[in-house]
Order: C-alpha cells, then sequence, then structure tokens
C-alpha cells in the first residue's frame, strides 16, 4: 500500500515536470533564437545552449542603422502605436462599459433585460461578419490606416465584455452602502464615483488588463485596416520580418519577445485579478 | 413633513429608469453604429454581388453567393477542416486541460508556481505563437528536426510545414499549446469550488480514487466543460492569425480554413457580396454550435 503510493507520487512529480517543460521550451528556445548569433542559428543540429551571445538583434530593433531591414526599422513605432492604441481602448472601455454596467446590475428600469441580452449576443458574433462594411465606412470617413480607427474598434469589442464582468463585480456589493450615501444626500453619480467606484478596483483592474491583453493581441482587424508605421500594430509588424524569399528568424523572434513582455509581465503581475476576471466572465457567460 | 422632503428629493434629482438610461446610452449608441449596423449591412450585401473594383454597381443577385458556395467544393473543403481544426484542437485541450488542472490540485511542491507559470503561453500574443512554432518547425533549421535528428528518430530534416498531413496537424499543436491555460484556469476554479464533504463521504464508503473522478467530479465539472468547449469551439471556427501566419492556408489549401477562405475572397479577390455570405454562414455555424452543445449537455446537468 505505502509503496503503490509512493509510485504514484513519483508518477504525479513526473507529470508535473513534463508540464513545465512543455511550458518553458518553446519559449526559451524563442528567447535563445533572439540572441544567437546566425552561425549557431542556422547550425545543424541547433546549440540548445549558445556558446556566444549577442545582442545584435536588440540593438537593430532600439537603434536602427540605415542597412537595417524593414520590420525592425519600424517596430519601434509599432510598439508605441500599440500601447497607444490598446491603452486608449481599453480606458474608454471600461469607463463606458463601467458605467452601463452599473445601470444594468443595480438600476431598476424597463428593457433592462432585453438590453442586457442583446448587448452579451454581441460577444457570440464572429467579428468578421462586421468586417467588410467597417472597412467601407472607415474608408469613407478616412479613418484607414490611423490609430484613431482601431481605437473606435477595439474599445467598442471589449465594451460588452467590460459590461459582463462588471456587472458581477457591482452586483457583490451590498446595496445598504449606497443606500447609506444617498439618504446621507449624495447625488446618483456621487454615489456611483464615490462608493461603488472604490470598492469595485479589483474589478476594475482585472476587466482593464484583460481588455488591454486582447487589444495588443489583436491581428485580423489590424493587418486589413492599417498599412503604414503610422497606425501599424506589433502584431502586424512581426509578420513582416518575413521577407519574400527569406526569414530572418533571428530579428523576427527578438520582435517576438518584445511583443511578449507585456502581456506576460501583466499577466504574472496580476495573476489572481486575471484568473477571476476570466473565471467570472467565462463561468457566467 | 416627510412627504414633503421626499416630494423635493425626487424633484431636485432625475428619475431612476432615466438615469439608468442616460448611462447605458453611450455603450448602446456604439454597440449599434460599430457592431449591429455593420451587421445588417453584411447581411444586406451578402445577397448582392459587390466588387470592391466596380464600387457603386452593386446588384441584387438574391440567394446566388449562398447557392454558390453550397455548389463549391472548396467550401465545404474548408468546412471539413475547420471542423477537423475544431474537433481535434477543442478535445486536445479539454483532456489536456483537465488532467493538469487535477494534477495541479493535488497540492505537490512547485504546483503554485506552476499555476501560475502557465499563464504564459495564454499570454504570449497569438501571432508570436506562429512564428515561434513556425520556427521551431522549420525545415532546414528547426528545433524539431534538430531534436528528433540527435534523438535518431528522423535520419534526415523534413519539410514538416511542406506536407498537408503534418502542417494541419502542427499547427493545431500550437493551438493547443497556445491555449489549454485557459482551459486549465477555468478547471482550476470549478475545481476549487466542489464541495469537499462529498468526496469525504465517498471516500468513507470505500471509493476508490477512479470511481470518485468519474461519479463526482465529472459530472460536478459539466457546467465548466459546457463553457470551455462553447467558448473554444467559437473561438477555433474564428481561427485565422496562427495560420496566416504559419502556413498561410498552404500547402495545397491544407490549412486553409473557413475565416481564412473567407479573408482571400474578400480581400485577395475583392468579392464583397460573397465574402459577407461566408462571413453570415460562419456567424450561422457559431451559433448553431452552441445551441447544440447547451441543449446537449444541458439534459447531462439537470440529471444531476
Amino acid at each position: 500500500m505505502f509503496n503503490q503510493r509512493k509510485f504514484i507520487r513519483v508518477l504525479l512529480y513526473l507529470a508535473m515536470i513534463l508540464v513545465a517543460i512543455a511550458i518553458f521550451a518553446p519559449f526559451y528556445w524563442l528567447i535563445i533564437s533572439s540572441i544567437s548569433p546566425t552561425s549557431e542559428l542556422l547550425s545543424r543540429p541547433p546549440s540548445w545552449f549558445p556558446k556566444h551571445v549577442t545582442f545584435d538583434n536588440y540593438i537593430n530593433i532600439f537603434f536602427p542603422k540605415t542597412g537595417v531591414a524593414g520590420a525592425a526599422r519600424i517596430f519601434m513605432y509599432t510598439i508605441r502605436n500599440s500601447v497607444i492604441i490598446a491603452g486608449f481602448g481599453t480606458m474608454i472601455s471600461l469607463a463606458l462599459g463601467s458605467l452601463a454596467a452599473y445601470a444594468l446590475a443595480r438600476l431598476v428600469f424597463p428593457m433592462r433585460k432585453q438590453i442586457i441580452i442583446s448587448i452579451l449576443a454581441t460577444r457570440m458574433l464572429p467579428a468578421i461578419s462586421t468586417l467588410i462594411p467597417l472597412y467601407i465606412i472607415m474608408t469613407k470617413l478616412n479613418l484607414i490606416d490611423t490609430k484613431i480607427g482601431l481605437i473606435i474598434l477595439y474599445f467598442t469589442f471589449s465594451i460588452p465584455y467590460v459590461i459582463w464582468i462588471m456587472m458581477g463585480f457591482f452586483g457583490t456589493i451590498p446595496s445598504e452602502l449606497e443606500d447609506a450615501a444617498r439618504i446621507d444626500g449624495c447625488s446618483r453619480m456621487g454615489s456611483f464615483f464615490k462608493i461603488i467606484i472604490p470598492l469595485s478596483v479589483p474589478g476594475l483592474i482585472a476587466t482593464g488588463v484583460i481588455a488591454f491583453m486582447l487589444a495588443w493581441d489583436e491581428f485580423f482587424f489590424a493587418l486589413i485596416l492599417t498599412n503604414t508605421p503610422n497606425a501599424k500594430t506589433v502584431p502586424v509588424a512581426i509578420t513582416e520580418f518575413a521577407g519574400r524569399h527569406l526569414i530572418d528568424y533571428g530579428s523576427m523572434c527578438t520582435g517576438g519577445v518584445l511583443a511578449s513582455i507585456p502581456p506576460v509581465l501583466l499577466a504574472l503581475i496580476f495573476y489572481r485579478f486575471i484568473v477571476r476576471g476570466l473565471t467570472e466572465g467565462a463561468v457566467k457567460g | 413633513m416627510l412627504l414633503l422632503f421626499c416630494k423635493k428629493l425626487r424633484f431636485r434629482e432625475i428619475s431612476e429608469s432615466r438615469f439608468a438610461y442616460l448611462i447605458i446610452l453611450p455603450s448602446v449608441v456604439i454597440l449599434l453604429g460599430v457592431i449591429f449596423y455593420p451587421i445588417i449591412y453584411t447581411f444586406y450585401l451578402s445577397f448582392h454581388k459587390m466588387f470592391l473594383t466596380q464600387p457603386g454597381i452593386v446588384p441584387f443577385i438574391g440567394l446566388k453567393n449562398y447557392i454558390d458556395f453550397f455548389r463549391s467544393s472548396s467550401f465545404w473543403n474548408a468546412i471539413l477542416r475547420t471542423a477537423y481544426f475544431a474537433f481535434l484542437s477543442v478535445g486536445m485541450e479539454l483532456i489536456l486541460g483537465l488532467g493538469i488542472a487535477l494534477l495541479l490540485n493535488q497540492g505537490l511542491a512547485g504546483s503554485k508556481f506552476l499555476r501560475i507559470a502557465i499563464m504564459i503561453p495564454w499570454a504570449i500574443p497569438t501571432v508570436v505563437i506562429g512564428i515561434m512554432w513556425k520556427w521551431i518547425y522549420d525545415a532546414n533549421y528547426g528545433a524539431l528536426n534538430g531534436l528528433l535528428f540527435s534523438l535518431g528518430i528522423i535520419s534526415k530534416y523534413q519539410a514538416w510545414l511542406a506536407r498537408p498531413f503534418t502542417a494541419m496537424n502542427l499547427v493545431i499543436i500550437a493551438d493547443v499549446w497556445h491555449m489549454t491555460p485557459f482551459v486549465v484556469l477555468i478547471f482550476l476554479a470549478s475545481i476549487a469550488g466542489l464541495p469537499k464533504s462529498v468526496y469525504e463521504a465517498a471516500r468513507v464508503d470505500g471509493a476508490s480514487g477512479w470511481e470518485c473522478f468519474k461519479n463526482i467530479t465529472l459530472p460536478l465539472l459539466t457546467p465548466a466543460i459546457l463553457v470551455v468547449l462553447i467558448f473554444r469551439t467559437v473561438e477555433t471556427f474564428k481561427v485565422f492569425d496562427i495560420i496566416y501566419v504559419m502556413t498561410g492556408g498552404g500547402p495545397a489549401n491544407a490549412t486553409q480554413v473557413i475565416n481564412y477562405y473567407t479573408y482571400l475572397e474578400t480581400f485577395s479577390y475583392l468579392h464583397f457580396g460573397r465574402g459577407s455570405a461566408l462571413s453570415f454562414i460562419i456567424s450561422a455555424i457559431v451559433l448553431v454550435t452552441a445551441l447544440i452543445y447547451i441543449k446537449f449537455l444541458k439534459k447531462e446537468i439537470e440529471y444531476i
């Protein structure tokens, strides 16, 4: 009996090690490829632990010289675009979405249920069914290849999500607190900002981080609606490391590492918030 | 006196429902403008012949766009490939996700660390996942070839992404690597909410670990399984980024899933009417799939 339990424990630890390898090995290879000299990268079999480490790929991206290829030269612009687009998109969707979520979660008014259902239905629809008209409309409004165009799209796409999660968070705040504030003479807006918002900071963080990551990740619309460094985002720039004839895998992996740093850091720092946001959003969705 | 006070209060403040409408308005207007209006427009376009190269000429052609697709073999092949992709990747994610969640729930040393570390594959942007695995699978210098060659499993380097069968399955593996963490998170959260007393009672009655899993854990996790199935199936039907980056729909259209097919039809052939019809078909498939899952698994839930 004792031996059998010990055996199972060993098996479980082996499984854990396998999981750890599966998580880290591919990402390790991405990082190693970004700091290996080309000669080691293009050897057979590759050197799993680089003998020489070089940061040329990073220098080419951070301080591009004249000879540097297109994608590396514009990469820092696209990082800036992504930060601006995902940042503003997140803030606007949080502001508008949490106002709506407050009304839907805590106020009584006609058509409440119908509004909730139609807002949530938009989460089921593939974004692709809006693409063609949006492309036509944005061309007419001169919003193609602008940051504003993408910001509008990204905050719209995350509004239903923000509403859904924030409704859950607002629902957990006891209504007595709000009633007390109202009796003390607080206006509706006042009690929202002074009571509800401070109590739902964890929810706002969770929702904000996830909305930011989704915007940072978005590729389909960015690919079709941008074409210059004016509004191109990081995911689009990464695909452009592949040239017409050969792919510069070293720089491509460097771009990949740089693009992964913000979302991976956010995920690790806000781990608890994200888990709560994801499970609230998914389990109830 | 009190009545007067209340009246005064009501007079000064706007009514609750008016306030509610006021703060919902911005979100609703934006969703109407950027999502609902375009969808209706797409629906309209799907019954018309529209080339971007000939703007202004938009003749009504009824169901022709739809009928053309239902008659074309490349459409059905794209649907079949998408179904294959969805079935394999969601299936693997479900099994791996459940297994890993149960493993990390055993309270072994290091499981707290892995719970956080597993966020990494999920957090990496999809496009980066694509280039990373494309590089690993590379025919000339890829790590997969290097590894299998060093281990003596293959005698010469293989062009993995140039062969239809391996290309599709290796893209699926990349997707599974990316999305299994999400499934693990959902299952870990649900397992944490399972009632401990039921397990203790079962143990007292002499149930084995496997019996506990089969008769308690699995049925109680049905809602979580339903969520994973719906969310992930819907997403795999929309898969595009990873295909665009890794194979571009090739080799010989072997990875041309329905969303990629729509992309080509719309933005390579500039056939907006047909593209609209396709995106409507995708939406319909997604909604029907979700409904089937709900209906099918709801019975199971009621059974408990």
